[in-house]
């Protein structure tokens, strides 16, 4: 029995270290769960709603850009598209074939469906064909009942109602790139049906008028099937812009400028420096790009040599040619080196130290003031008096005008053109400015380059009374006021602005002037201005010994021709400035060009109201 | 022998052994069946059917056939503990024989009516047949080798077997219970130290001799997050499942990993984790008590009896009980690697029920007839 009684007494023990241990793992098991649910609960709960939590983005409406009376330019089209969601349908294929009878599907986008099956998600809607019409929309519609998974889908496509003629201004929409991803964080550029604008307005107001995405939590199970919506905030529309632009001037600058080969011009208003019309050409048909634009038909537009793709109101850059000489002799006039009545003798040429300079009459004006220098476009005139003005005082006034300036204009293609001077030429050729350079410059050509919105501007502050006006072309983004009408003074003399605004009045309307012929008959709708043909290549003296002479050579040797003008003559409202790549001459095909523009825009006169803002 | 056999015969009534049963303990264990039923209802989304019905009708069944093992009395379960040794590790050569003759790695042999897991009722005849062999151990039997040797032949030879199918979860099992079955019995400490010594000396070779999937296992465990879409997944997704849960957890029926299916097989190994995942840290501390007091029963009761074969079979039952529940949590929790091993009376299956419930009639029969007279020497 004692020796039962030990063994009971052992088993004992032992039993209880058994026991002892069970206990232990059992804390040791409580611990862990302790550890994971107390100490590290709130990472394992973010994780496993990052599991089972699908935020789901919608695509925001995006704003539209409407013209100073509401006209819409560019707007958002309703987009019917057939998709089909796989796992609905039995027999997929069979399904595409029923479908194929109804309406006209593509044997491509076909293939890709039934690719596409097999790769994702069998509950993941494909989108079989897009830009249904009507019909169409109806047609599938009625016979949904035989088409086991398919459903019809409303999308949001860009749409430009006036295409070629506003695509340099409002630009256009297309798929994010790699690099747009790279500029801009924002998720919404993820979702697959998201466009960003890509040139002109919609590229510059991309943050404004895109809106803000919706987003909707969803419950998803392993697989990624959604299994309820847990909450979801609404997306918001874009901000509206609204514009300066007329659209009926647009569209009419548009069409005339395409009876030239390249042209581009400005409209805009003397006083406020709102732009009405804003065109170049050729262009392009933005609608295109939207969806994509194929290949060959991009080509195409990519290698025209006139640069559809260019705004050449704004970033295309010229010698101003005899369109400059308004500042030569406001600086002649502002530095009192000569008075309106000063007279300078015209030979035909101008001597100066071994070079000669010649008129463009080579048979000499005689003489003449500023006012008929201006009329007759005497180059001999001006000549003279740049060396006495100088460079420096010459790029002064030129800066004054808005010359070599980008106006931090709405449209970032907006060049700086060039106003050189002396520190320019060291610093960029690093070589000393020579005088004879000055006298070049003096009529508009040698390193001086600008755009034509420039020499809009630069017109505006002629004729306005010397208002330093800058140009704007958006009006309101959403309700929100943002662009100026109230342009400071520039203090100039005023007697001074008068003489130039009388030689730019006879240009056109006396019968001496270079642009006589482009003279509007009716009183009312008279204009003036300034013509200006600027050599594209300089012609050496080979050249010349050989024949070639500077604007008989092909197409692209031949002279730009610009015009700069204002309307009414009496109490300027409008300006055009005009350039026409390789027109020859500024009096024979830029003068009859702003003529028209001018005369289109005083009748339909857009600035008799203002910009109409309305809600949305 | 012949003068000291046993009398088979029943000096108890039907009646006396029922009053005679523990029923706190089978309290307990309808209490820790029913935690598995809630479970296997919240994880069929809230229904019975496929799992939890069938699971209720399994644990009815299973408790009869518990009962009935407990009323017979304990005499002949000590009379058939070799015989049913052997019986079984002839089912296991059977499944290790088939599985060499080409059927491919098969651990279940079909006795026609049912379909039974030999390497399960080795867990339970090892166990039995130790404490037979132990029974009548003096303390000098105890510290000798050859002595000691048939009883760990009878731990090793089935447990080669079981490797061989392989599968690594029941081999330590039965291991683990066999050592403590040595442990209960007195064998001196020394011996267990040097055992220590020598099996991690061994893990080196045993590692050689580990299959790709098994040495795939550890190295898993050790870092999940290396694999997180392979063999690591479960093991991730099961901690989440666990952690999100808090001390509240997210209410029955509502955790989220279970229900949106990114817990695998949570109707079966993972079913802890679905229960802790929407009961959170208090009914996994709730779940843990009901089963420590099934420990704790088996211990009491193992003390009331008055023989080393009852003593030792009701606590290597429960040693065998526990060790179900510890590897299968530790395993969900990312303590140990993933083995396979389910909780059992939670997890839903009939074998490991079918096996616990077993082992639960043995318990009780020893403790019904804790004063029966079983021979010494």
């Amino acid at each position: 029995m004692d020796d039962g009684f030990d063994r009971s007494k052992s088993f004992t023990r032992r039993a209880f270290v058994v026991g002892a241990v069970q206990g232990g793992i059992l804390a040791v098991l409580g611990g862990r769960l302790a550890w994971l649910q107390l100490v590290e609960g709130q990472k394992y709960k973010t994780l496993a709603d990052k599991n089972r939590i699908n935020v789901k983005m919608t695509t925001p409406s995006r704003g539209e850009i409407v013209d100073r009376f509401g006209v819409p330019l560019a707007v958002n089209t309703q987009n019917f598209r057939v998709m089909v969601i796989p796992e609905q349908s039995e027999d997929l294929e069979g399904a595409l074939k029923t479908l194929s009878k109804h309406i006209e599907l593509d044997e491509k986008q076909l293939k890709k469906v039934l690719e596409q099956s097999k790769k994702i998600a069998s509950f993941v809607p494909l989108e079989v064909r897009d830009d249904l019409s009507w019909e169409d929309v109806s047609t599938v519609e009625v016979n949904l009942p035989d088409l086991p998974g398919m459903s019809i889908n409303v999308g949001e496509i860009r749409t430009y109602p006036l295409a070629e003629a506003t695509a340099h201004i409002v630009g256009y929409v297309g798929a994010v790139s790699r690099k747009d991803l790279e500029k801009d964080e924002a998720p919404v550029l993820k979702l697959p049906d998201f466009q960003i604008g890509k040139t002109g307005l919609e590229s510059a107001f991309e943050k404004e008028i895109r809106g803000k995405e919706g987003t909707s939590h969803m419950e998803v199970n392993v697989r990624g099937r959604e299994v309820r919506e847990l909450n979801a905030n609404e997306s918001l529309t874009g901000k509206r812009l609204t514009l300066s632009i007329d659209a009926e001037t647009q569209r009419f600058v548009q069409n005339r400028l395409g009876q030239e080969r390249s042209a581009s011009a400005v409209i805009m208003d003397a006083h406020s420096g709102a732009i009405y019309a804003m065109g170049s050409f050729p262009s392009f048909d933005p609608n295109l790009f939207v969806k994509g634009i194929d290949v060959d038909r991009y080509q195409e537009l990519a290698n025209d040599p006139s640069f559809p793709f260019n705004n050449k109101a704004i970033s295309g850059q010229y010698p101003p040619g005899s369109t400059f000489k308004m500042i030569t002799g406001l600086a002649a006039l502002e530095t009192k080196l000569a008075t309106p009545s000063t007279t300078v003798y015209c030979s035909g040429s101008y001597e100066y130290g071994k070079d000669t300079f010649h008129c463009w009459k080579r048979s000499g004006h005689k003489y003449v003031t500023l006012e008929k220098a201006l009329m007759k476009s005497c180059d001999t005139y001006f000549y003279k008096l740049s060396t006495e003005i100088g460079i420096d005082r010459l790029a002064e006034t030129a800066r004054r005008f808005g010359l070599g300036d980008d106006f931090d204009f709405d449209l970032s293609a907006a060049r700086k053109g060039n106003v050189p001077d002396k520190d320019w030429k060291m610093a960029r050729i690093g070589e000393p400015w020579r005088p004879g350079e000055t006298i070049v410059a003096s009529i508009g050509q040698g390193y001086i380059l600008c755009t034509p919105l420039q020499l809009g501007v630069m017109t505006a502050r002629l004729v306005n009374g010397g208002k330093a006006v800058k140009p704007w072309m958006v009006g309101y983004v959403g309700n929100k006021k943002v662009h100026e009408i109230e342009w400071p003074s520039m203090n100039l003399n005023k007697n001074h602005l008068r003489v130039i605004k009388r030689g730019m009045d006879k240009v056109v309307n006396h019968e001496d002037g270079t642009a006589y012929a482009s003279l509007i008959e009716e009183k009312k709708w008279r204009f003036g201005g300034k013509t200006g043909t600027a050599q594209v290549k300089r012609i050496s003296k080979r050249e010349r010994m050989l024949g070639i002479r500077a604007g008989d050579d092909e197409w692209k040797y031949k002279h730009h021709a610009l015009f700069v003008g204002y309307a009414p003559v009496d109490n300027p409202r409008y300006i055009a400035s005009v350039v026409v790549e390789h027109g020859e001459s500024g009096s024979g095909t830029a003068a009859p060009l702003a003529r028209d523009l001018l005369r289109f825009v005083q009748e339909r006169d857009p600035a008799k109201s203002d910009i109409k803002v309305s809600d949305a | 022998m012949i003068s000291n056999a046993p009398k088979l015969s029943d000096d108890l009534t039907l009646l006396a052994k029922l009053q005679r049963l523990s029923w706190g303990f089978i309290f307990f264990i309808a209490l820790t069946a029913s935690i598995g039923f809630a479970a296997l209802y919240s994880a069929a989304g809230g229904d019975m059917d496929p799992w939890a019905s069938r699971q209720l009708t399994r644990f009815i069944v299973g408790m009869g056939g518990m009962l009935f093992i407990a009323l017979i009395d304990i005499r002949w379960w000590y009379k058939l503990a070799y015989p049913l040794y052997i019986f079984g590790f002839i089912l296991l050569v059977i499944v290790e024989l088939k599985g060499q003759i080409g059927m491919g790695a098969q651990r279940w042999i079909n006795l026609g009516f049912i379909q039974l897991q030999p390497s399960e009722a080795m867990k339970i005849v090892v166990v039995l047949a130790l404490a037979k062999y132990f029974h009548t151990a003096t303390p000098s039997d105890m510290k000798s080798l050859r002595f000691l040797l048939p009883a760990a032949f009878l731990i090793i030879a089935p447990v080669a077997l079981v490797l061989l199918q392989p599968d690594l979860g029941t081999s330590l099992m039965i291991v683990m219970a066999g050592i403590t079955m040595f442990f209960l019995s007195g064998a001196p400490i020394l011996y267990f130290i040097v055992g220590g010594v020598l099996a991690v000396a061994a893990l080196p070779v045993a590692w050689a001799f580990m299959h790709d999937y098994q040495k795939q296992r550890v190295l898993t465990f050790l870092n999940p997050e290396s694999d997180p879409l392979g063999s690591g997944y479960h093991i991730i997704q099961s901690k989440i499942a666990i952690g999100s849960g808090g001390i509240e957890g997210k209410g029955f029926l509502e955790g989220t990993q279970a229900r949106l299916n990114f817990l695998p097989e949570k109707q079966t190994d993972f079913i802890f984790t679905l229960w802790v995942e929407e009961w959170g840290f208090l009914g996994g501390m709730f779940l843990f008590a009901v089963l420590g007091t099934v420990f704790l029963f088996g211990h009491i009761m193992a003390q009331k009896i008055r023989y080393s074969f009852g003593r030792l079979l009701v606590v290597g039952l429960i040693v065998n009980f526990s060790l179900y529940v510890f590897i299968n949590t530790a395993m969900v929790m990312g303590l140990i690697p993933v083995v396979g091993a389910p909780l059992p009376m939670i997890s839903y299956g009939g074998t490991s029920m079918l096996t616990v419930l077993v082992g639960f009639g043995l318990i009780s029969s020893a403790y019904v007839h804790r004063d029966a007279k079983l021979p010494r020497m």
